[in-house]
């Protein structure tokens, strides 16, 4: 499958500067620098514990960065919680985290940026109406609109968290693992949603351990070991393999045979 | 966008119950409570023709002569619950937040001893008010809802800013408290209170036949309008709503409560001699046979407010909102960008305000201060709650349910009490149903998958 070649003559929708993050004296986040442009996904790609996460909830503001810069549209920002990311319209899709099981799709989708009315109540009716929308768009045969999400299936509850960042309009979407918990047929749904979301010119890092769909989605692959990062490289001229080699040994393509020379 | 000739959506109910939406939890709970009400009812009809020496063959008779369900217990009962039930709505927030708050009968006694000083020292003679100025008793509140909200307010931020466990800072707050009482009190009993702060201990305070009924008349126009804004949002959405027989059903019912509740209390007569005292403090002479009923007490009303202010909270405000999102995910609620630690401040600040109000009532009732005032309530408050299917893993609890919880405790420990169960047996009940109400309620959890 050939993909187009993403522009990245302009400026970066995020750029992450040489960013650091420590716990205890393990530096998860080591001087890495990572960036995204307008309708591109980026692959972030390494083992468990390679410090992908990390990275990424500096920049959903999960977690405050030890040192690094945050460029959005070239401009430095200062993104120290989840509400500052927000406000940059940053939104994450978490693997598992981030639904209250005891609340329904709506309280779900709108937690935190609620619908009032005038009176300052909260306007359930309106919100779940929001709602029958865009879950309509997303997955026509949806119906349980009043049950806690806990009672819905893994890929109903990740629509829930794909709908609350396509609705509130992000402009740059963190997915971590999106499609973990998902059957194929759902994992299919998210690889095409993700296509539409690129060409509405949203700029994706995705974080995937599945060395297939990061081929088969995202458009360049940033590799982290040990908190270090490998390399950055255009999927476009790389090979499975040469992923697996760098997640495993390390080392960027060419470099590798380099050293067995 | 509506097509008209397809007119709403109606849900086709299962059965007649699930027409009605009624919550199966809360039915099940009015179920144990008439229980309760209806063995005691029976059983206080046997001791008390036993006492007479005549004792009937017809169970019918048992029931017609019980003292249970006559409005004179009925009010006693509904006053004795009201400190327990304001203060169990406030833990249903706490408990739904993951929390718990063992400081609550502590809290009660300083805000009591707090309003006690205030009334008889502070404002009498340092402000030189003198004794029942009508200022004294809304001052005086006053100063008690600030210590409540203050002392609350404290804890949580010892919990939620500090990261203390809640367990062990309610704990600490359990013996600070009442002996921080003890202190302002200098251990001393202190009354009697002011004559209008006496108006929310319950006998000495009640709204009288009219008004009750007035009050009755807007309780069901209230919930007549509520039922139907609520389906009238529904339908302009196109959601799918009840038929209208399940509304009229649930309003009708609700109306027939309300107003049942109105005329029992109303029926318990003020005695004679008290009622002759009232006109001579009056300057005036009781006719010949004027009777009036009690009607209902100002702390039951109070009650009421309450309960209605922390629903509306619990399910129409982003605060109600974001205490059950932290309960059911607190790390979703993190990242959703909800000041997680300010909201832990802000429930133990409510629980605070709840204490005073439930000090008030307390006080009042007794129409003194003691020390021991509210002694071991923070047990009952939480076994109210937790009977009213309020869940220690959070997330879930209703203000209904809470209330319901504490009327059950209370009518179980009054109905002991009526048929001559000592005090220690009392306990010993009122413990094992605890256990068994929480049992019953996971068993219904794991059958509904709720």
């Amino acid at each position: 499958m050939s993909k187009e070649r993403v522009d990245r003559s302009g400026t970066p929708l995020v750029e992450m500067r040489d960013m650091q993050k420590a716990f205890g004296g393990i530096r998860a986040v080591d001087h890495v620098t990572v960036d995204v442009y307008p309708g591109e996904v980026v692959g972030i790609l390494g083992h468990n514990g390679a410090g992908k996460s990390v990275l990424m909830k500096m920049l959903s503001g999960a977690l405050q960065r030890d040192g690094g810069q945050i460029l959005v549209n070239g401009e430095e920002v200062q993104i120290n919680n989840p509400r500052d990311a927000r406000n940059y319209q940053i939104e994450t899709i978490y693997q598992y985290l981030a639904l209250a099981d005891n609340l329904d799709a709506a309280s779900n989708l709108f937690l935190g940026r609620e619908i009032t009315t005038p009176a300052g109540f909260l306007d359930d009716a309106a919100m779940e109406a929001e709602t029958r929308k865009i879950m309509g768009q997303l997955t026509p045969n949806f119906r349980r609109y009043n049950t806690p999400v806990k009672g819905l299936s893994g890929g109903q509850r990740q629509s829930v968290a794909i709908s609350r960042a396509v609705y509130f309009n992000a402009k740059i979407l963190i997915m971590d693992e999106p499609t973990a918990a998902l059957g194929v047929e759902e994992t299919r749904m998210v690889a095409e949603l993700v296509d539409e979301l690129k060409k509405k010119g949203i700029g994706i890092f995705l974080i995937d351990h599945d060395i297939h769909q990061v081929m088969q989605l995202c458009d360049r692959a940033s590799v982290m070991k040990n908190g270090r990062l490998v390399g950055t490289v255009d999927i476009a001229d790389v090979t499975d393999d040469d992923l697996l080699g760098m997640i495993i040994l390390g080392k960027k393509p060419g470099q590798a045979e380099a050293d067995a020379v | 966008m509506t097509d008209e000739a397809q007119g709403p959506t109606i849900v086709k109910p299962r059965n007649f119950l699930a027409a009605l939406e009624v919550d199966t939890r809360l039915l099940g709970m009015i179920g144990a409570f008439l229980m309760i009400c209806l063995v005691f009812q029976v059983w206080t009809g046997i001791n008390f023709q036993v006492l007479r020496g005549e004792l009937s063959g017809n169970p019918l008779s048992w029931l017609v002569e019980g003292r249970f369900l006559t409005p004179r217990n009925i009010f006693n009962l509904t006053i004795q619950t009201v400190s327990v039930a304001i203060m169990a709505t406030g833990m249903v927030f706490v408990i739904v937040t993951r929390n718990i708050d063992l400081s609550v009968g502590s809290l009660l006694a300083t805000c009591s001893a707090m309003m006690a000083v205030m009334q008889t020292v502070v404002l009498p003679d340092w402000m030189s008010l003198g004794l029942e100025h009508p200022l004294i008793a809304p001052l005086s509140i006053l100063v008690g809802l600030i210590t409540g909200m203050a002392i609350g307010a404290f804890h949580g931020w010892l919990i939620g800013y500090l990261t203390i466990p809640a367990f062990i800072v309610t704990l600490g707050g359990l013996f600070v408290w009442r002996n921080v009482a003890w202190h302002l009190s200098r251990g001393q009993t202190i009354g009697p209170l002011d004559e209008n702060f006496q108006l929310f201990g319950g006998i000495n305070g009640t709204l009288g036949v009219t008004w009750s009924w007035v009050f009755g008349a807007l309780a069901v126009a209230a919930t007549v309008y509520a039922l139907v804004s609520a389906r009238r949002a529904r339908l302009t959405h196109d959601f799918p709503v009840k038929p209208i027989w399940a509304e009229l059903t649930l309003g009708g019912v609700a109306a027939v409560v309300i107003l049942g509740f109105v005329a029992v209390l109303n029926a318990y007569e003020v005695p004679v001699g008290r009622l002759k005292r009232m006109f001579e403090d009056r300057g005036e002479v009781m006719p010949e046979g004027f009777s009036t009923g009690y009607g209902l007490p100002i702390s039951v009303f109070l009650l009421i407010v309450v309960a209605i202010v922390m629903t509306v909270l619990a399910q129409r405000t982003r605060l109600g909102r974001y205490i059950f999102a932290y309960g059911g995910n607190p790390e979703a609620a993190e990242l959703a960008g909800i000041r997680t630690r300010a909201l832990i401040v802000k429930v133990f600040m409510i629980v605070g305000a709840l204490c005073a109000l439930a000090a008030l009532v307390a006080s009042a009732r007794q129409t003194f201060h003691s020390n021991d005032i509210g002694t071991l309530d923070e047990l009952r408050v939480i076994a109210a709650a937790v009977i009213g299917g309020t869940a220690l893993s959070g997330g879930i609890g209703t203000i209904y349910g809470a209330i319901l919880g504490a009327l059950i405790m209370q009518s179980l420990q009054s109905g002991m009490a009526m048929v001559g169960v000592d005090a220690p047996y009392q306990n010993i009940v009122v413990g094992i149903v605890l256990v068994f109400a929480v049992w019953i309620d996971i068993v219904y959890r794991g059958r509904t998958g709720g």
